[in-house]
């Protein structure tokens, strides 16, 4: 009984946020920032102490899936689609990653934004940031926790509209608070790459009613093997639709043009949500639908080869990029192609394990990112020709710029040290979490698919080195610009959450230590992963330490090792001096500028679409809308004609009938009048004789009667 | 004697004064002579009135005439006397002169 | 042919003639001498009909106290003949036509009640005089009382406002 009371909580994961907006929104001018921010991080923090209660509850009841229903949605006829929350052991993780890592960004967000709205002089702004934050709390909530495919797609819009609203938080100017529309053109490149995956999405969510009857995920499960059998085909149309949504939602190829520009938001929304959750999505709907997945090889295959293509290529555009955020933005496009990889090769656990640690190790290093950020500026401020304030009028100087920073570590040794551990997590090194979850990954791929594995060993190995190459640029060295010689370390509230997500980064293994399995035990009441094919596994690669293979280990641990050293050699034995161009150029010559230019993806699309989609709004826009529906249309056609009807009604018919009916009244009685006059002429006798009528014929009457 | 004249008779002349008094009244344009058939017209009345009295032998006849022959001399008096009136300040007695009430 | 009735056309005749001298005459004396005639056969009349008080009072009163009057008032207004050729020229053949169907109209209208009684009875009765003048003064004072004193005080109306009529204003013209 008590465990039944336990899940009927599960509707407050959405109504707590959506209380903690609605009242940011409706006091949020009113209260001070602190208050502001405690009640977002409030509202967020018990939306994880909820979905700990649920886990707990899972745990208690043997981990079975619990159908909570709160409300009957859309009752069309047969058709009944309620709005029902599913409390299985998958849904509860994604709920505890994102509210536990939420809260922790929330908490940091009110320390960054408390600096960051000063910085670009807007301090009313504040609370709308919160709304927004709580606003993709509550969307997210939604999106994991339905019991249908409609439900998580309402999540699935509602996160992407979040991601929109916090990427244009400053609309009106671009990254280095300048007037322009780089904001929120970022904004907007976002909701439309993001669309046109939802548009994959709803193709497979309308076959997949066509075909199943319903959306709800117990009847289209139960019924996959029986369509699959009877209808071939029609799965493996929904499986790729469903990719179509995932290269939009988790940014791979091709879709994931919008997440670099995506840094054009805070830092706590690049943490947040292109970090840690929502780009986590696209993993979570095939961790969902493994089901599905299960009955569609070739599609799996085509997953997990995007994923793993993604993964190697995103990579080497991050050894190019020179902003601290656009490196990590391209590692994340990276680390989401090595989830896809693994959900898409069938290794569901290992890919939400690599999910939920690279949460805790993404965020730390976006958070710390933007610690370093703003200590540039605050460095920035304290300069001497500033200290008039009149801001930046000689100079733009843009505080995210690696070629800026160096020797970091010194004036800020927290983030220094938080900064490490993330990297080093990230690079995959042992025994921080990386390691454990992507050597599973790596694993899996050795075992079954060589070329995913030859992809996302190379793209571990970039990892490494981009790694590497940022510590050596930011943190070691000497300053090159005075800027960075001026930084500050961040207050505590901006550090402890990272000293959080350093101590989750070193220890978030724990979550699947080889024979321990906590994860994989836990996550199989709701999946059930893809039957390694053990008979043909051979030699050195079948050798199992309860799921850790020794040979795949160390091969993977010598080539990060291996990277670092690398990049040592290059930035790090001699730092960067200031003005000094990267070494890799002379190195890799043109490939570097390949590298640089991010292989020139967003000049082609726009040449090939964007401008295409333009040249066709010029076009109805002017010349059908304006030149022929205004002007000749309405001016040539209903305009004249509307002037000659009044004419006509004027003239005609008011002036012509109408006056002369009234003239001609007033004429004749003019006339008559004139006429009438006559009879009094002033004669007695005429008087007397109209007398002697009247009389004559009032006899004659009477005579005759 | 034997009056043996019809009523008839008597009825025609009353008629044939009557309506000559009408008829002066209408055409001629001297004041007097339309007050004189004016009298006219009551004589011929009258004679209509004896003649009834004696065609049914009652005396209400002669009695009206007696009455409006009163009421004639009556009228007679004041008529003139405003026809005086009138001639003093027109200086004439031609009906046609006072037409200033036309319209 | 009776006598009565030749004594009666030869009145009528001259009845109708004085009486269309009245209308034809252009001097106001003349006219008025015309008037008297025709009382004059009205009062004859009168006595072919059995009353000799209305005739000798027509006498008295018509042809001896009004048109005397109007004799006095012709000679004071100055009995100049007036011009020829009025303003209305319709109105003579319009009022000749009038009085013509008026005629008509009386006659028949008068007639009709005619017809219920034919003949004269015997007129001894009536013919007595006295007895017509009792009679007559039996009525005027008994049935015929108020408008008999209702004629007086008309009577003396008549006279005020004659007087009021023709006084002159004080001072207005000497």
């Amino acid at each position: 009984m008590e465990n039944s009371g336990l899940f009927s909580l599960v509707p407050l994961i959405v109504f707590l946020p959506v209380l903690g907006l609605l009242t940011n929104i409706i006091f949020g001018q009113k209260l001070n920032e602190k208050a502001i921010g405690i009640i977002a991080s409030t509202a967020s923090g018990l939306v994880f102490v909820v979905s700990l209660l649920l886990g707990y509850g899972l745990l208690a009841s043997g981990g079975h899936e619990q159908l909570v229903p709160l409300a009957d949605w859309i009752q069309i006829g047969n058709l009944s689609i309620p709005w029902q929350f599913r409390v299985d052991t998958l849904s509860v993780t994604m709920m505890l990653v994102v509210s536990g890592v939420g809260t922790l960004i929330h908490i940091y967000a009110i320390g960054y934004m408390h600096e960051d709205v000063r910085f670009k002089n807007d301090t009313k702004r504040y609370a709308r940031f919160f709304v927004f934050m709580n606003l993709f709390i509550a969307m997210m909530m939604i999106l994991v926790s339905g019991d249908s495919y409609l439900m998580l797609f309402v999540g699935w819009e509602g996160v992407g509209l979040c991601s929109f609203l916090l990427i244009g938080f400053w609309y009106e100017m671009d990254t280095l608070a300048r007037p322009s529309w780089a904001n929120s053109n970022a904004a907007k490149k976002a909701f439309i790459a993001n669309r046109i995956g939802d548009f994959g999405f709803l193709l497979a969510a309308f076959t997949m009613f066509w075909y199943f009857g319903s959306l709800q995920f117990g009847e289209v499960f139960a019924s996959a093997e029986a369509i699959a059998a009877s209808q071939p085909g029609v799965i493996m149309a929904i499986t790729l639709f469903m990719l179509i949504g995932v290269t939009g939602k988790s940014a791979q190829i091709p879709l994931f043009v919008w997440l670099p520009d995506a840094m054009a938001g805070p830092t706590p929304v690049s943490a947040l949500i292109h970090a840690a959750t929502m780009v986590t999505a696209g993993v979570y709907l095939v961790a969902r639908s493994w089901s599905l997945f299960n009955l569609v090889p070739e599609a799996q295959y085509i997953v997990a080869l995007v994923g793993a293509f993604t993964a190697l290529f995103s990579a080497t555009i991050a050894v190019g990029q020179y902003d601290i955020k656009k490196v990590l933005a391209y590692s994340t496009i990276s680390q989401l192609g090595f989830m896809v990889a693994a959900v898409g090769m069938g290794a569901y656990v290992a890919g939400m394990f690599h999910l939920v640690v690279h949460a805790f190790f993404k965020a730390l290093l976006f958070l710390s990112a933007g610690s370093v950020i703003l200590g540039m500026e605050r460095g920035h401020h304290h300069l001497p020709h500033h200290a008039s304030g009149d801001g930046h009028s000689e100079e733009v100087f843009d505080p995210g710029d690696m070629r800026n920073m160096g020797g970091l570590r010194k004036q800020m040794p927290v983030t220094f040290w938080v900064y490490m551990i993330g990297a080093l997590a990230l690079a995959g090194i042992f025994p921080f979490a990386g390691f454990w979850s992507k050597d599973e990954i790596l694993l899996d791929a050795a075992r079954n698919h060589t070329l995913i594995y030859i992809l996302l060993a190379l793209a571990a190995f970039l990892t490494a080195f981009y790694m590497g190459r940022q510590i050596w640029m930011v943190f070691f060295g000497k300053a090159r610009h005075e800027a960075a010689d001026h930084a500050e370390e961040s207050p505590k509230v901006i550090t402890v959450p990272l000293m959080v997500l350093a101590g989750l980064s070193i220890l978030g293994g724990a979550l699947n230590l080889p024979y321990l399995e906590n994860l994989g035990h836990w996550l199989e009441h709701s999946i059930e992963a893809v039957v390694e094919h053990g008979a043909e596994i051979q030699g050195y690669l079948a050798i199992s330490w309860g799921g850790l293979n020794p040979v795949v280990a160390l091969i993977s641990t010598l080539v990060a090792l291996v990277a670092i050293f690398l990049s040592w050699l290059l930035y790090g034995r001699r730092t960067l001096a200031k003005g000094e161009d990267d070494p890799l150029r002379k190195l890799l010559g043109p490939i570097y500028k390949v590298f640089e230019n991010k292989y020139w993806v967003d000049e082609i699309y726009n040449a090939v679409f964007v401008n295409r989609f333009v040249d066709l709004a010029g076009f109805l826009a002017e010349k059908v809308d304006w030149d022929f529906w205004h002007d000749w249309l309405h001016d040539s056609v209903i305009a004249r004609f509307f002037r000659w009807f009044t004419k006509f009604l004027a003239n005609p018919i008011d002036l012509g009938i109408i006056d002369a009916i009234s003239n001609g009244l007033a004429n004749i009685t003019q006339r008559s009048s004139n006429a009438l006059r006559k009879v009094q002429n002033g004669f007695v006798r005429s008087y007397a004789l109209s007398v002697l009528m009247g009389m004559v014929l009032i006899l004659g009457y009477l005579l005759l009667k | 004697m034997e009056g043996t004249i019809p009523l008839t008779y008597y009825i025609i002349i009353s008629a044939i004064l009557f309506s000559m008094g009408a008829l002066g009244v209408l055409i001629r344009r001297n004041a007097l002579i339309i007050f004189m058939s004016i009298e006219l017209m009551l004589n011929g009345a009258n004679l209509a009135f004896v003649a009834f009295a004696r065609n049914y032998h009652v005396i209400t006849g002669q009695i009206f005439v007696f009455f409006v022959m009163t009421v004639a001399a009556a009228e007679v008096a004041v008529g003139l006397a405003l026809i005086v009136a009138i001639f003093r300040s027109k200086n004439s007695i031609d009906v046609d002169q006072m037409s200033s009430l036309k319209g | 042919m009776d006598s009565m009735l030749i004594f009666f056309i030869v009145l009528a005749l001259a009845a109708v003639a004085s009486a269309v001298g009245l209308l034809v005459s252009r001097s106001a004396v003349y006219a008025a001498l015309y008037l008297v005639i025709n009382f004059a056969s009205v009062a004859v009349f009168y006595l072919m009909l059995g009353a000799p008080f209305i005739a000798l009072v027509q006498i008295t009163v018509y042809a001896g106290a009004i048109m005397v009057l109007f004799l006095f008032v012709i000679m004071l207004l100055g009995a100049e003949k007036l011009p020829k050729g009025g303003s209305l020229p319709w109105q003579r053949p319009l009022a000749i036509g009038l009085s013509a169907v008026l005629f008509f109209e009386a006659g028949y209208l008068l007639l009709q009640k005619v017809q219920s009684s034919a003949v004269l009875l015997q007129p001894e009765a009536q013919i007595n005089t006295m007895d017509a003048i009792r009679e007559l003064g039996i009525n005027l004072f008994s049935i015929y009382l108020l408008p008999f004193e209702v004629t007086s005080i008309l009577l003396l109306v008549a006279m005020v406002g004659a007087i009021i009529l023709t006084k002159q204003e004080k001072g207005a013209k000497e």
